[in-house]
């Protein structure tokens, strides 16, 4: 079936265009836009990988919330980006530099594969038969790796009371509503029925 | 399906007893407030003691359990009494200092008990997987304890740059460890350390890249050079009593969970990873002697002098031998004491108008202050290695495990390296003793300070007459390492 | 492998469509018509004041705030699906263990309400 080869191609060249245009976009609300392009190619990658639940996931978690955050965190900051931009054609070599490395990294990596044929058999990690990714996932996550499970939920936990404990700030002067105390007032506390007797004055 | 039995849980009582109190803590502080800081400290010290105790007091065993995911041997034992004890301390240490300077935000102890959490799961991984969820819960928490004054410009920035870093050498160590699980199709260390006889297959060049990578994300975590470039900056930037803290606790258990996850799973590979180890190690002591020199912030001295430590416990760890690692461990218990000591006379460093850290204030120190001063000096020489005290011997186990495995090289390059660090340490006590005296101290230290410099200054002093116990609690712990 | 990927094929062709449907659309206009861009046409506002500073100005850190609480409880929710796909077999046990994280997570949504993190003064 040549189908999957198609969309295959069609997913990882859009991803890594968008991938070099998250960093050669003039504009960083068009790099995060960029962004999220190269998030739904992955996810269409992980797809064609049957790795459904992942791919749910990257879209959810990703295009959902992550690059909401990462717009956000754009906009927070007054930075000027022209100027920034002139720091990148001066550290652009150090960051080539980089790349390649990490190329040569990666073909050595999977040239092991081609060098080494008995090494590929560790990679291989048959999909069960007969479930759903998803299912397969539940089967295991919570009773077998119920440990890690936990502790993500403490990492979480962490996380939350990080982000506030950095950035909550209570302001000063603000006049809050409080539902409870509206709701329990009482009429004894709000008014008060004074007989005002003629020509006596309140 | 397959459900979990009573004896999974057991090894895990210490490690649920500092979760439920952390999550029982946060609950009581958001209800009370900031002003029920002090309370919650001690509560966080009391929680810290009882899993201590529950600790020390269960049967010495070797016992992997939910799956092969958690171990429970004699050497993450030995990790995790340090763990709580250094923790402990930092937490005792903090308690004046968090009243005084308005760091009273009571999510401070909660934080620091979910980073002890994390290093008791580090140090008890048998996983590639819980090693990475124990790394990053500890991780987190202490992004946010470094970046806890936000008012402060310098706190921020600290917090800022660790947690960049953090995650960078987080990125570096996942990448390694997906290239292991690649080329291995495993992430247990029992399957890892099997890989090899029983396939029969030779250690692939992707393997070793995933290993190399292991060995940076961890080398990051224990501040070793070449990747030690946040030390500095996050130590004198972060609240002092969490400097104490940061250069205790984490430093322990990433050095634990160093030994655990190179030692026993890549054992076949001992030949391979010793280089980088032995280079890393030179490029610690190293720098850490040098740079040292001229710093004249006191924070930022020890951090130099804690990224010099770590490039000697790592000669331990270079021998591969449970000689080797029994050094290495007895190396973080002395480093312990002397690291608690020193920061709780860094911590006692205030003037009339507020703390101060600068080198210079300590001069004519002994005039002003003569105990305290006697109480620093002896941490000094005990970090210069100086006999009869502790940081003597802990080099000395080090040194002769490293002759022993025939690496001399580093062994004379580590002694020469502990020569040049001996300078700026007695440099400090000349300029105590010898130099002019600065602004005189406030005068009261508080009880707990003093208790603190009495048990770390004993430990210090009296090791000399009476190593066994330790000595044989480390070589238990070591040879668990070995199958 | 194959039948699970032939269900996805009518998302693929979909996204084909729309490709195509978009790529005609804009190329067409760009052929076609005829383009004279001047600056007051380029302006953001063709009549009326002129822009007098940046449409981009810094957020409130709030936003921040709210934006990371959300991610943390989409990531829990996430965590929710293989569980409700298995529950059947994953037995008490599952059950348990999910309400155990749930609960760790209920902690932190009671601190984060109690802290004020979800009112907006």
């Amino acid at each position: 079936m040549i189908i999957p080869e198609i969309a295959f191609y069609l997913f990882s060249v859009v991803a890594i265009a968008s991938a070099f245009m998250v960093v050669a976009a003039r504009n960083p609300v068009h790099s995060v836009l960029f962004l999220i392009l190269t998030f739904f190619n992955a996810a269409g990658l992980f797809v064609l990988l049957g790795a459904e639940f992942l791919a749910m996931i990257l879209v959810i978690v990703y295009v959902g919330a992550v690059a909401v955050l990462f717009l956000f965190v754009v906009m927070m900051l007054d930075i000027n980006f022209v100027e920034l931009r002139q720091g990148f054609l001066q550290y652009m070599p150090v960051g080539v530099a980089i790349g390649i490395v990490l190329l040569i990294e990666l073909v050595f990596v999977l040239g092991t594969w081609v060098i080494v044929p008995e090494a590929k058999v560790f990679a291989e990690a048959p999909p069960p038969a007969n479930v759903t990714n998803t299912h397969a996932l539940g089967q295991i996550l919570y009773t077998e790796y119920v440990y890690l499970f936990q502790a993500a939920g403490l990492v979480l936990l962490v996380a939350m009371v990080g982000a506030i404990v950095l950035t909550l700030r209570t302001r000063e002067g603000v006049r809050r509503q409080s539902a409870f105390a509206q709701t329990h007032r009482r009429r004894e506390d709000a008014i008060e029925i004074k007989k005002v007797l003629p020509g006596q004055g309140a | 399906m397959q459900t979990f039995l009573y004896e999974d849980i057991v090894p895990l009582f210490p490690e649920l007893t500092v979760a439920t109190a952390a999550i029982v803590l946060l609950m009581v502080g958001v209800f009370r407030g900031d002003r029920s800081t002090r309370s919650l400290v001690w509560a966080a010290i009391l929680a810290l003691a009882g899993a201590l105790a529950i600790l020390v007091q269960e049967p010495e065993r070797s016992v992997i359990v939910l799956r092969g995911m958690f171990v429970a041997d004699p050497f993450a034992l030995f990790a995790k009494v340090l763990i709580l004890v250094g923790s402990g301390f930092a937490l005792v240490m903090s308690i004046s200092y968090i009243e005084r300077e308005a760091m009273d935000r009571f999510e401070y102890p909660i934080l620091i008990l979910f980073a002890t959490l994390g290093m008791m799961m580090m140090v008890s991984a048998n996983n590639l997987i819980s090693l990475y969820v124990g790394l990053e819960l500890q991780s987190l928490a202490l992004y946010v304890v470094a970046a806890l004054r936000r008012d402060s410009l310098r706190s921020t920035e600290a917090g800022l740059k660790y947690f960049v870093l953090g995650a960078l050498s987080s990125g570096l160590l996942l990448y390694g460890c997906s290239l292991i699980y690649g080329f291995t199709g495993t992430t247990s260390f029992d399957a890892l350390t099997d890989v090899f006889t029983e396939r029969g297959t030779q250690p692939s060049l992707g393997l070793l890249i995933g290993l190399i990578f292991l060995i940076a994300g961890l080398a990051f975590k224990v501040s070793a050079v070449p990747f030690h470039m946040w030390t500095p900056d996050v130590y004198e930037g972060a609240p002092t009593p969490v400097t104490a803290f940061f250069a205790v606790a984490p430093k322990v258990a990433a050095m634990a969970l160093f030994l655990r996850a190179i030692i026993a799973p890549f054992a076949e590979l001992t030949g391979q990873w010793q280089q980088v180890i032995v280079l890393i190690s030179i490029a610690s002591m190293l720098l850490g002697a040098f740079a040292a020199i001229h710093q004249t912030n006191i924070k930022r001295l020890m951090a130099y002098s804690s990224i010099g430590h770590m490039g000697f416990a790592l000669v331990g760890l270079a021998a591969g031998t449970p000689e080797g690692v029994r050094g290495v461990l007895i190396y973080l218990a002395i480093y312990v004491a002397m690291n608690v000591g020193t920061f709780a006379c860094i911590l006692c460093m205030r003037q009339k108008d507020g703390m101060v850290e600068s080198i210079a204030d300590l001069s004519g120190l002994s005039r002003n202050h003569p105990v305290r001063a006697a109480f620093f000096a002896l941490f000094l020489f005990s970090l210069a290695g100086i006999p009869p005290l502790a940081g003597f011997f802990a080099k000395f186990y080090i040194f002769v495990a490293a002759v022993n495995a025939g690496l001399y090289a580093l062994a004379i390059i580590g002694v020469l390296a502990s020569v040049v660090g001996a300078y700026y340490y007695l440099r400090i006590v000349k300029i105590m003793y010898f130099d002019a005296p600065a602004e005189p101290f406030v005068r009261p230290i508080g009880g707990e300070m003093t208790v603190v410099l009495g048990v770390t200054g004993a430990f210090t002093l009296f090791y000399v007459f009476y190593p066994a116990p330790l000595v044989a609690a480390a070589q238990t712990a070591a040879y668990a390492l070995f199958p | 492998m194959s039948t699970m990927l032939a269900e996805y094929l009518p998302i693929l062709i979909f996204l084909g469509i729309s490709i195509v449907m978009v790529t005609v659309m804009l190329g067409a206009s760009y052929v076609i018509a005829r383009q004279r861009p001047d600056s007051e046409k380029n302006a953001p506002y063709e009549c009326g004041f002129e822009a007098f500073g940046d449409a981009r100005r810094p957020f409130d850190v709030r936003f921040y705030l709210v934006a990371i609480l959300f991610i943390i409880f989409d990531l829990e929710v996430a965590f929710l699906f293989p569980w409700a796909v298995s529950l059947g077999e994953v037995g008490l046990f599952g059950f348990w263990s999910m309400m155990v994280f749930l609960g760790v997570l209920t902690v932190g949504f009671i601190y984060e309400w109690k802290k004020g993190a979800l009112e907006w003064d």
